[in-house]
């Protein structure tokens, strides 16, 4: 061997040493050739389908080999066979939201048993269920706004009421939940929660309660939805009905579903966070946790694409960020 | 002669529409383990028979109540109904034997309240369990409202999810293979299980022969309470999760085994063996198309369209007979008339 040649074999080893180290501290690598899969509710969810797809954005950028699954009625004990089937099929990862906070706990234990990293998004389970919850906003925040942005548009006074999803649906009965709450302070002493009428998210029986609520109150001056089927179906009850302009209405929705009635003055202003977003950032975490990189405790954090680095709060509960609030001057700007 | 040649045409039309569910079913599993290397798998399998248990439970009374030319369709409530009990006794601190015993009792009191109203008013099975479908869910909602229990004890959700150990056989599955014996003693191989068909084919002739259609009726809706109550139990310790919803919409997919299994709409004709095979044939569909990445309404389609078929193809093939019968029967009323003519 020459000297040159020593040379260069000394440079060519010690440049790769020199570059894996900067890779490693810059960015924990991504394992090679995982596959997840990714259970919402229900798969014909609107709302469900935009997550998801965030979801499947990130594992492609990831070189992730996903799919979506999952039933098409959203039951506590649907998503069973899909988590056992996802066992059975030996996916390295499992996004799911939840149906039921403990009806699917056995399962996904067994699954993380099994070496499979669980997440769940939009919805949770129980945290021994899962390794880390991806929280779209905290939910006090949620409960908070939505008052606020109601009292603002009744001017703090009158009757309301809400038009939920299913009675046992764990979001929207923490948001109602911390919509009392902040109905307990003085400057919201004259609002009335007058009733909590549940549309089942269904868009036919959300069509007829909003119905229901304005027949049997003719005071109302305001309905908050916190879904975005039971907002939708009282917006097209409201909007060709005589209440439109007197009955406020807000909640959470999606630009393209709501943007008529944003133009023709039925909403004024409802919230949002962006659901790809939190598909998005799911993906991310649980590629993390299925290399390695993360194990879901509190003070870890992870690189997260586009979003940034994110860091695991209590419980395993990562934190989407605030969410946005949509009226006729922003809407156009979203598609989704 | 005629009435041997009817005889032997009933009993071969009943033995293939089981041989073509064993086949089918055979099919379903060559075919799901040519299309998956996962299926044939003892973990698979251990999923798949436990994840129709509550419905082939409550198929099985249904299908004497089908049987008898009535139907139960309140099952799925009276599962709800006992699932939002057996959660409250819990909380409750009721010892779990006796909160079980409460629940299979509340069962009881359920399917007697649709005997009752069936047999002592005449009324139709079907109206009458529209109502109670309604009722029951009504009653699981009042017991529970928007909770959900979830808290039940290791040993007993342990049965819920566990197998026998060293085997695949989820044990709820075991539960269901020991009634499913029972009933087809008690169908096939008993005077009251006879007496069933007889009621089911020919109400006044049944009851002229000396049957006891009132009683015999009355046993089979609280029968099938009980076992809806037993389910309920099943479906909680199974996902160890006590709703008011739990179990909506399965009464369906349970009236759907019992139709494809063979047991006619119009009562009279079906075997406990034919249920089972549908049952089975069910799981393993559902199961193929679900480890395939299937999208769930695919699923449902192909369920719908089973159920459809199983139905129109004994009728077809009924209709078609008829029709061939009534043909030969008018070429030989012309033969004759010919005959007579020339004479």
């Amino acid at each position: 061997m020459t000297k040159n040649s020593i040379m260069r074999t000394i440079a060519a080893v010690c440049s790769v040493t020199f570059l894996a180290i900067v890779g490693y501290a810059q960015d924990k690598p991504i394992k090679k050739d995982l596959k997840f899969t990714i259970i919402p509710k229900n798969i014909n969810n609107p709302y469900m389908v935009i997550q998801s797809g965030g979801a499947m954005d990130a594992c492609k950028e990831l070189g992730i080999e996903g799919k979506v699954v999952g039933p098409s009625e959203a039951g506590a004990s649907a998503q069973v066979p899909y988590i056992n089937t996802a066992m059975t099929q030996r996916q390295n990862a499992i996004l799911i939201a939840a149906n039921d906070p403990n009806a699917l706990v056995p399962y996904l234990k067994k699954a993380m048993g099994q070496k499979i990293s669980v997440v769940t998004l939009d919805s949770d389970t129980a945290p021994e269920g899962r390794s880390i919850f991806i929280n779209q906003a905290s939910a006090e925040g949620i409960g908070q706004s939505l008052v606020q942005t109601l009292a603002k548009e009744i001017g703090s006074g009158g009757d309301f009421a809400i038009l939920s999803a299913t009675p046992n649906a764990t979001n929207q009965n923490t948001w109602i939940k911390y919509m009392q709450e902040e109905l307990k302070k003085p400057e919201y002493k004259d609002m009335k929660l007058v009733k909590i009428a549940y549309g089942n998210d269904e868009d036919q029986k959300s069509f007829t309660e909003t119905q229901g609520l304005l027949q049997a109150y003719p005071d109302l001056k305001g309905i908050i939805s916190p879904t975005s089927v039971g907002i939708a179906a009282a917006a097209r009850y409201i909007s060709s009905s005589p209440y439109k302009g007197k009955v406020a209405l807000t909640g959470l929705g999606t630009p393209n579903q709501l943007r008529q009635f944003v133009k023709d003055g039925t909403i004024k202003e409802f919230e949002l966070w962006n659901p790809a977003d939190v598909g998005y950032l799911a993906a991310y975490a649980a590629a993390q946790l299925a290399s390695g990189n993360i194990q879901g405790k509190e003070g870890e954090t992870f690189a997260a694409g586009k979003l940034g680095t994110r860091t695991v709060g209590k419980d395993g509960v990562v934190l989407l960020g605030p969410p946005t609030v949509f009226n006729a001057d922003n809407i156009d700007k979203f598609n989704f | 002669m005629s009435q041997h040649q009817t005889s032997t045409r009933r009993l071969a039309r009943r033995v293939s529409w089981e041989t073509i569910l064993a086949l089918l079913l055979l099919f379903a599993v060559v075919g799901g383990t040519f299309l998956n290397k996962d299926f044939l798998t003892a973990e698979n399998w251990s999923n798949l028979l436990a994840n129709f248990v509550e419905i082939a439970l409550m198929a099985l009374p249904l299908s004497l109540i089908v049987i008898t030319n009535e139907i139960d369709l309140s099952v799925a409530s009276m599962l709800g109904l006992s699932s939002s009990l057996l959660g409250l006794l819990w909380e409750y601190k009721l010892a779990m034997p006796l909160a079980i015993a409460i629940c299979l009792a509340v069962g009881a009191l359920c399917g007697a309240l649709n005997g009752f109203l069936i047999v002592r008013f005449r009324l139709p099975s079907l109206a009458v369990t529209i109502g109670t479908l309604a009722l029951f869910r009504g009653f699981a909602y009042i017991i529970l409202g928007d909770k959900a229990i979830a808290d039940f004890p290791p040993e007993y959700t342990g049965f819920g999810i566990g197998v026998i150990p060293q085997t695949f056989i989820p044990m709820p599955f075991v539960l269901f293979i020991v009634l499913a014996l029972i009933f087809w003693v008690g169908l096939h191989h008993t005077t009251v299980g006879r007496s069933l068909y007889a009621v089911g084919g020919n109400q006044t002739a049944a009851r002229f022969s000396g049957v006891n259609i009132s009683r015999l009726k009355m046993l089979l809706f609280i029968a099938s309470g009980v076992i809806s109550a037993l389910a309920g139990i099943v479906f909680t310790f199974r996902f160890s999760s006590s709703r008011a919803d739990n179990g909506t919409g399965f009464e369906l997919s349970a009236i759907a085994a019992v139709f494809l299994g063979g047991v006619t709409v119009q009562g009279g004709k079906g075997t406990v063996t034919g249920v089972v095979l549908s049952l089975l044939l069910i799981g393993v569909i559902n199961n193929v198309l679900t480890l395939a990445d299937v999208a769930s309404e695919i699923l449902r389609i192909v369920t719908g369209s089973l159920l459809i078929i199983s139905i129109l193809l004994p009728n077809l093939i009924a209709s078609t007979r008829e029709r061939w019968r009534l043909m030969q029967r008018q070429r030989e009323i012309a033969k004759l008339g010919a005959a007579s003519v020339t004479k």
